[in-house]
């Protein structure tokens, strides 16, 4: 193995397991949907400023789900709006992920009684990665919720789907 | 600038054969109560009459009176028949710095109101909004569809006080 071990002495060559490599590149760039819904998306959009800076997590918005990631769904999902979603997730490529931000798209929150126009949960039309809850979440609530989707692309295998 | 009072006595001398009503009981403020038949002609009239110049409608609001015979059907839930639904105006004179509250009631089995979308254009989606969600039919309106629930939304006016929510809505489960 000399020849080989002069080659990778000599250029700049890193070993790495496909898998690990895959899911490097997949956590370090989520491009979310460019989408919010209500309250919700007013914290969504302080975490993408510069204060709290989500682009350092490789976080953009993008705005086709063509090309998009994952979502986050940022708040009341309405029986009128829950329909558009499921298409949107629907032309999102695989793999793709949802958090669920926020108490409204976790369960209904404060509609959960007497919204007669509310979905009470969006795990009701499409699977959710990660729910963050509050109401609404702060950034740093919103953050932390996006690096446990990170653990969890993290340990995914090309051979099993986990997320 | 004139009180409900003087707005009213103007009214009636106007409109001497067309019932109109002042009520006063109200904490807040006076409303006078029109014919919903009549409510275009009469809005004409407050709008474009110099001495009151209500040139903008605030807010047109529906209300469910509930004051019709309650029962209740088999699995316990509210039934209403009989009584009225409402139509509030808020005017307000920007001109002349006066405001005023009609209002109009109809038959809740056959709500029809006649639309005032040709006196204050405003009232288009306040109109449409009463439509969804308490089911009043605004005669002569140019475009009246629901503006916030679905438009194949089949369930009934959910703001009315004998609404029951659906079970299923294209298959997403509606309750809790």
């Amino acid at each position: 193995m000399g020849l080989l071990d002069k080659e990778f002495s000599d250029g700049n060559i890193v070993i790495a397991k496909v898998d690990d490599l895959m899911n490097w590149a997949r956590l370090s760039s989520i491009w979310q949907l460019g989408f919010g819904l209500a309250c919700c998306a007013i914290e969504m959009m302080a975490t993408s400023a510069s204060h709290y800076d989500f682009d350092r997590f490789g976080v953009i918005p993008r705005n086709t789900p063509r090309q998009a990631d994952a979502i986050i769904i940022s708040g009341t999902v309405t029986l009128k709006m829950a329909t558009r979603i499921k298409r949107l997730y629907e032309q999102m490529p695989d793999p793709k992920y949802i958090i669920s931000m926020g108490s409204c798209a976790n369960c209904g929150g404060p509609y959960w009684e007497h919204g007669y126009h509310v979905l009470k949960g969006i795990d009701r039309v499409i699977p959710v990665d990660v729910y963050v809850p509050g109401c609404p979440p702060r950034p740093e609530a919103l953050l932390e919720g996006l690096l446990k989707l990170q653990e969890k692309i993290r340990n995914e295998s090309l051979r099993k789907k986990i997320a | 600038m004139k009180n409900p009072e003087e707005i009213f006595k103007l009214l009636k001398k106007e409109f001497s054969e067309i019932i109109l009503d002042l009520d006063k009981e109200t904490p807040t403020e006076s409303i006078i109560l029109v014919d919903p038949m009549q409510i275009t002609k009469i809005g004409k009239f407050l709008r474009e009459n110099e001495e009151l110049k209500f040139d903008s409608l605030m807010v047109l609001s529906g209300v469910d009176d509930a004051n019709g015979t309650k029962t209740k059907d088999e699995d316990g839930s509210d039934m209403i028949s009989g009584g009225t639904l409402s139509v509030y105006y808020h005017l307000h004179s920007t001109v002349l710095k006066h405001k005023i509250t009609l209002k109009v009631s109809t038959q809740r089995e056959n709500p029809q109101v006649e639309s005032v979308y040709n006196v204050w254009r405003t009232s288009d989606w306040h109109e449409r909004e009463a439509f969804d969600l308490f089911g009043i039919i605004f005669l002569n309106h140019p475009d009246l569809r629901r503006i916030l629930m679905p438009y194949d939304w089949e369930a009934g006016y959910p703001l009315r006080k004998d609404y029951k929510n659906p079970e299923f809505y294209k298959g997403m489960k509606v309750p809790y």
